[in-house]
């Protein structure tokens, strides 16, 4: 998201109430920049705007429709009769550990996050995540140690937190799944070996000898030996 | 013609494009592009510097305001005074991002004192937003030599070699570090590490986790940060740093913003991981970056005396997206156009190949939009296409919802199908080639004071190839960090002054320099402005 390219067309605003306050914005911004747009200075709850960092959580209800929804301000589009607040942290508990000393992951969960075993299967999470993951089967799924799944599942969780606000077995979902994915990495897969022989390699000095020609090389030599590396591409 | 017509136009041309491959251009060639389109080449966009560390150098107008800009404490600085600190640290972290965290975890493994500040959250940052992935020369087909030469290639032989070789030495167990603690990269069948190629990769070598690169980075990282109990200080931006009677930096000047309060921090060692500046819109590019990418660490650090490098030079990633307006400037990857996306005019051709090197591909699309080969948007800019169907028709159906989940989710939001539909692109304000000149240990040229990740300048030459930027703040962040442990060790705090600011205010008076503009500027602003009433 950038400063517009033109100015916005004023004979195209929308009446929104940002925070319960009445305002009219131009239509076809985000809540973020009706909220520039409205006067509010924004310091929480405004990150990467690319829907990639979860700082920008936010409430909203539209016209004529009872449902609370929630999504990312920086994409969430404003339209006519919207009304939104936002949603910049929400209190989770997070659990303590040093990933890499824990004995059974596994079991550590039922210590760390016992909340995790309180799943109801409401469907709120699921509802509510911006980024379409299946939150409730990754909580179930890291409930069974199915860490491997928790992981495939909840690649695209930004940590907004939307699913901790709206959770009724008061468990951060988002905090259980990094648990999850970290000790997957950590205590469940091998380091693949093809990267371990390099490391190998690399300690033991095997390219010296190509770094001691390089490094005597003159300028001219080195631009000719990269140009020509591995060997010359086929040019017009 | 509307940007629908347009579309049904291209996609005429389509099957006609598939098997075409456009030649990589001679040097010559490619050499006239860049210097009639690249915007590094604009002479109207620059300006001399009349003071500091690099008086006399170029640089784009809207950094050199800042660099040559007062600080917020200019009033107050009354030369050597010491003043009264509210922190004592061995080491101050200024910088939440994937180098400051990196930083900050090897320095308290090695037993440092630590003190993390940062802007506004920790783990807010550019990192988060890299999607394509990082470079690691781990195939059996490549070795650290043959990454540092496409690197040097990359950077028009500009980097700085000593780093260079650190870097591409350091990569493959930087990368077994990610893993061990916990970053789960995209492997194959064999639980090797999956890897592609890149502009300016001559073998696949980019390592990735989906299009989500950068947000697994970061989010076990911060992780990690928060277990080990590292002090954070979030929404606690430097506004200037400290130093001694030998100008040596003793530390900075932390602005709380919840409440104005000026926060004192003393530190042995201080390193600023403070990342890009693509939210300076430098030549009013849109940008791909962070809200909090205003260059502030290199005003710090150049107000302190501390040397910059290849500050006339910034990535224009080539395919930042410009329709539909909320999206405008927003990264559409790389990693597509090495998967095979096409990029394609108004005409409906192909006019590159799209495995150039970024500053190449850019130029490239800014000519045929300057030549009036582009597509308009209805918000006023213009574009090329950026054929993505293509991907699925290269390597079948599903290759695009399986690799590239984030950047469909961002364009469904819109209504837009990138399995289907090709999106608008031109180039993005993407990253800062240069920034504070550094040493092998991130030492810059003023004494306790180290600089890692994208605030340093030197490693990527005048250009960076894509991936390289993952790897630097993890290899450079981690070498900053063990480096400020041991200088640590033997060091002492220094007193604490704004003798640097003195020298600086006298240097901007004899130079005539009477901007009132205060540097960092922490947040750009796009508050609409509204008259005020009249009194």
């Amino acid at each position: 998201m950038s400063p517009a390219a033109t100015e916005p067309n004023p004979s195209q605003l929308v009446s929104v109430e940002i925070m319960g306050k009445p305002q009219r914005v131009p239509h076809g911004i985000t809540v973020l920049q009706a909220m520039w747009y409205a006067g509010h200075e924004l310091i929480r709850g405004v990150g990467c705007l690319g829907g990639t960092c979860g700082a920008c959580g936010i409430v909203y209800r539209t016209k004529d429709s009872f449902e609370l929804k929630n999504g990312l301000g920086c994409q969430t589009l404003v339209q006519e009769g919207m009304s939104f607040s936002m949603v910049p942290h929400f209190a989770a508990a997070r659990a303590s550990y040093i990933m890499a000393e824990l004995k059974d992951p596994k079991e550590a969960l039922f210590e760390l996050y016992p909340e995790a075993a309180r799943c109801v299967n409401c469907n709120a999470c699921n509802r509510v995540c911006p980024q379409g993951i299946d939150v409730r089967s990754s909580v179930w799924c890291a409930v069974f140690g199915n860490f491997d799944q928790v992981a495939e599942l909840t690649m695209s969780c930004n940590s907004c937190g939307l699913c901790v606000v709206r959770c009724p077995a008061d468990m951060a979902p988002n905090l259980i799944a990094l648990y999850a994915r970290r000790a997957h990495g950590v205590h469940e897969l091998k380091p693949p070996k093809r990267l371990t022989d390099r490391v190998g390699q690399i300690d033991a000095g095997s390219y010296g000898c190509e770094w001691t020609k390089l490094q005597s090389m003159s300028d001219q030599e080195l631009t000719a030996f990269c140009t020509n590396y591995p060997k010359p591409s086929t040019v017009k | 013609m509307d940007i629908q017509a347009a579309k049904t136009a291209m996609e005429a041309k389509r099957a006609g494009r598939l098997k075409q491959t456009p030649a990589l251009l001679a040097d010559d060639v490619k050499k006239t592009l860049l210097t009639t389109h690249h915007p590094d080449h604009r002479a109207d966009a620059y300006r001399t510097l009349k003071v500091g560390p690099n008086a006399g150098d170029r640089t784009v107008k809207e950094l050199a305001g800042l660099l040559e800009a007062g600080s917020a404490l200019s009033a107050s600085a009354d030369g050597g005074a010491t003043l009264k600190s509210q922190e004592k640290v061995d080491v101050l972290i200024i910088g939440g991002g994937g180098a400051g965290a990196a930083a900050a975890l090897e320095a308290k493994a090695a037993g440092a004192n630590v003190l993390l500040a940062t802007k506004l959250r920790l783990g807010d940052a550019n990192t988060v937003m890299a999607e394509g992935g990082m470079q690691a020369a781990v195939n059996p087909d490549d070795s650290p030599i043959r990454h540092f030469a496409d690197t040097l290639k990359g950077g028009h032989f500009k980097n700085d070699r000593t780093l260079l070789k650190i870097l591409v030495e350091e990569g493959p167990s930087a990368v077994l570090w990610l893993m061990q603690l916990g970053v789960l990269f995209d492997r194959d069948e064999e639980g090797n590490l999956k890897l592609r190629s890149g502009g300016g990769t001559s073998t696949a070598r980019l390592l990735a986790c989906r299009d989500y690169t950068g947000l697994e980075l970061m989010r076990v990282l911060k992780d990690e940060v928060i277990n080990q109990k590292i002090r954070t200080l979030e929404y606690s931006p430097a506004i200037e740093l400290l130093s001694g009677p030998d100008g040596a930096c003793t530390g900075a000047v932390l602005k709380d913003f919840d409440n104005d309060r000026q926060v004192i921090v003393q530190a042995k060692v201080v390193i600023l991981a403070t990342g890009g500046s693509g939210r300076l819109h430098i030549q009013r590019f849109p940008t791909s970056n962070h809200f909090g990418a205003t260059g502030d660490g290199l005003a710090l650090a150049y107000r302190l005396g501390a040397k910059l490098l290849y500050i006339d030079t910034f990535q224009y990633h080539p395919t930042g997206s410009v329709y539909p307006e909320p999206m405008a400037g927003l990264l559409v990857t790389e990693a597509l156009r090495s998967a095979g996306a096409q990029l394609v005019n108004a005409a409906g051709d192909r006019f590159v190949s799209e495995l150039e090197t970024r500053d190449v591909v850019a130029s490239a699309v800014i000519r045929e939009c300057h030549e009036g080969r582009g597509v308009a948007t209805p918000g006023g800019r213009a574009g090329v296409w950026l054929d993505i169907p293509v991907v699925d028709e290269l390597h079948g159906e599903g290759t695009i919802e399986k690799r590239f989940p984030n950047m469909m989710r961002l364009f469904s939001r819109y209504g837009i199908d990138i399995r289907k539909e090709p999106v608008l692109v031109y180039p993005t304000l993407h990253y800062q080639n240069g920034g504070v000149q550094v040493d092998a240990h991130g030492q810059a040229t003023v004494k306790n004071l180290l600089v890692a990740g994208e605030a340093s300048g030197g490693l990527h030459g005048r250009n960076r190839l894509m991936g390289n930027s993952l790897l630097d703040i993890i290899v450079f962040g981690r070498r900053a960090g063990q480096q400020a442990a041991k200088m640590a060790r033997t060091a002492d705090w220094g007193a604490p002054t704004l003798g640097h600011l003195k020298a600086f205010e006298a240097a901007r008076a004899k130079a005539g320099i009477q901007s009132d503009l205060i540097s960092p500027m922490l947040f750009p602003d796009y508050v609409r402005k509204v008259e005020k009433a009249p009194a």
